[in-house]
């Protein structure tokens, strides 16, 4: 049976891994390599690594990332901000990323979802969708969730489909960061939309917020950073709570 | 048995080719990454990378010369691994794009999933059920998850050309094995230690036979 995956999301900037991971097991807590071994080796799914680096002249330092991590990680990884072009798409894929994930790029060039999907196949292009409650619906918002667009998100989610995303990484701008729970309706929404897998981004407190996006939500993955970073809950943890509700995991290797 | 065997990963573009080179480099193989028929000629061991479409795979062998180099070293009998587009490309015809004539190495056809109730691409980690044994599976439990992400399968004429079968909406062979080919609908190199595994074992087999 096709397993419900558990995402890690990684912000790195200038090549280091931010936002205040802790873990006393590693040496050195900001290295993405390191840490994409070690959630890896706890059972993660697949890795999003989020490049937040200002400026452009540190492009180098996220270039170095990803090839070292796909050196020594064999589960699939995204790597997504700063990815404008389908030159920048190229650079990334030949370095090793499995994926790119685009989002106010996206918007302001809808074409570059379509040049994308048809030059590296749609396997490969992740739409990510920041979104907010308005009226009945949701709104698309660009710039990290600065700015509004006026363009609602599930139309936005049928028409990148249409253009060729494989996937759709959908975050609520209204429950991220506060841990307590996903979106649910707006997951749901989108999901029935489109026949392309849904993950789900923003909010997740713990096993309970992820079954809930998993189900109700209609969701093919969940992302979560905090919860994970902090040690509130391992990954294995995570597993074995939503096998235990009867969702569809990959169990996680036993340890030697 | 040969200490350093030459072992070959086609190399006509696709997007996998490094992550394949990446995970032999890891068990311990350096692997050639070559579109010169020359070296297909005297490999030990030859890889079929993939993924995309089947009409832009079979372009790509096709301008590259690749086809009738591949067909040789195949009936050659030395081991050889094709990998999800890598896999559909032996087969002899493929739904894909209003239809594309594949290499016709092994009997069969490559369907369209074409579900409403389920999302196509078929992706993520699903089981995959050992039907027999094999070398390349060895040590590998039946029942283990593998990383997936396409759109089309293989329906081989022979139902004994199945190694490994998968269920997502039907159930269909993942991996085909016949003398010496073997081939995944899945991404070993994207597959975590199971994976890894795969090509471990395809390695040890190149050696052996070198």
């Amino acid at each position: 049976m096709l397993t419900k995956r558990i995402i890690p999301c990684f912000d790195v900037d200038r090549g280091r891994v931010v936002k205040g991971v802790s873990f006393v097991e590693l040496r050195d807590a900001g290295d993405p390599v390191e840490l994409a071994k070690l959630y890896d080796a706890e059972g993660a799914d697949e890795l999003v690594f989020l490049d937040i680096t200002a400026s452009s002249d540190n492009r180098a330092t996220v270039y170095d990332m990803v090839s070292a991590t796909a050196d020594q990680v064999f589960i699939p990884f995204t790597v997504g901000g700063g990815i404008r072009t389908t030159v920048d798409m190229k650079t990334m894929l030949e370095l090793g990323a499995d994926k790119v994930s685009i989002n106010t790029a996206a918007v302001n060039n809808p074409d570059l979802v379509n040049e994308g999907a048809y030059r590296f196949g749609s396997q490969c292009i992740v739409v990510a969708i920041d979104a907010k409650g308005v009226g009945e619906g949701w709104e698309v918002y660009t710039h990290g969730g600065r700015t509004p667009t006026g363009i609602d998100a599930i139309a936005w989610a049928r028409e990148v489909v249409e253009r060729g995303a494989g996937e759709l990484l959908v975050t609520s701008m209204d429950t991220d960061g506060h841990q307590s729970g996903y979106d649910i309706a707006m997951l749901r929404a989108m999901s029935e939309a489109v026949n392309v897998p849904v993950i789900a981004s923003g909010g997740a407190g713990g096993p309970d917020h992820m079954a809930e996006a998993l189900t109700e939500g209609k969701a093919d993955a969940v992302l979560a950073a905090s919860i994970f970073h902090f040690g509130t809950y391992s990954i294995r943890e995570v597993k074995e709570a939503l096998s235990g509700q009867g969702i569809a995991m990959r169990p996680v290797a036993a340890r030697d | 048995m040969a200490a350093n065997p030459f072992l070959v990963v086609v190399d006509y573009d696709a997007g996998n080719l490094r992550s394949v080179e990446r995970a032999l480099a890891h068990v311990g193989v350096d692997a050639t990454i070559t579109a010169d028929w020359a070296d297909l000629a005297r490999a030990d061991g030859v890889i079929l990378p993939g993924v995309g479409a089947a009409s832009d795979t079979m372009a790509k062998l096709g301008e590259r010369d690749l086809t009738e180099p591949l067909r040789e070293y195949v009936a050659s009998g030395r081991p050889f691994l094709g990998v999800c587009m890598g896999l559909q490309a032996l087969l002899e015809h493929s739904d894909e794009g209003g239809g594309q004539e594949c290499l016709g190495l092994l009997p069969g056809n490559v369907r369209h999933f074409g579900f409403d109730h389920l999302k196509v691409p078929h992706m993520g980690w699903n089981q995959v059920r050992w039907l027999r044994e094999h070398r390349i599976t060895s040590g590998i439990a039946s029942g283990s998850y593998f990383y997936f992400v396409h759109s089309f399968y293989p329906d081989p004429a022979d139902p004994d050309l199945a190694l490994g079968e998968t269920t997502y909406g039907l159930t269909f062979p993942s991996v085909l094995a016949r003398e010496n080919m073997v081939a995944t609908q899945f991404h070993p190199e994207k597959s975590g230690e199971a994976g890894l595994a795969i090509y471990a074992n395809f390695a040890e087999w190149v050696r052996e036979a070198a």
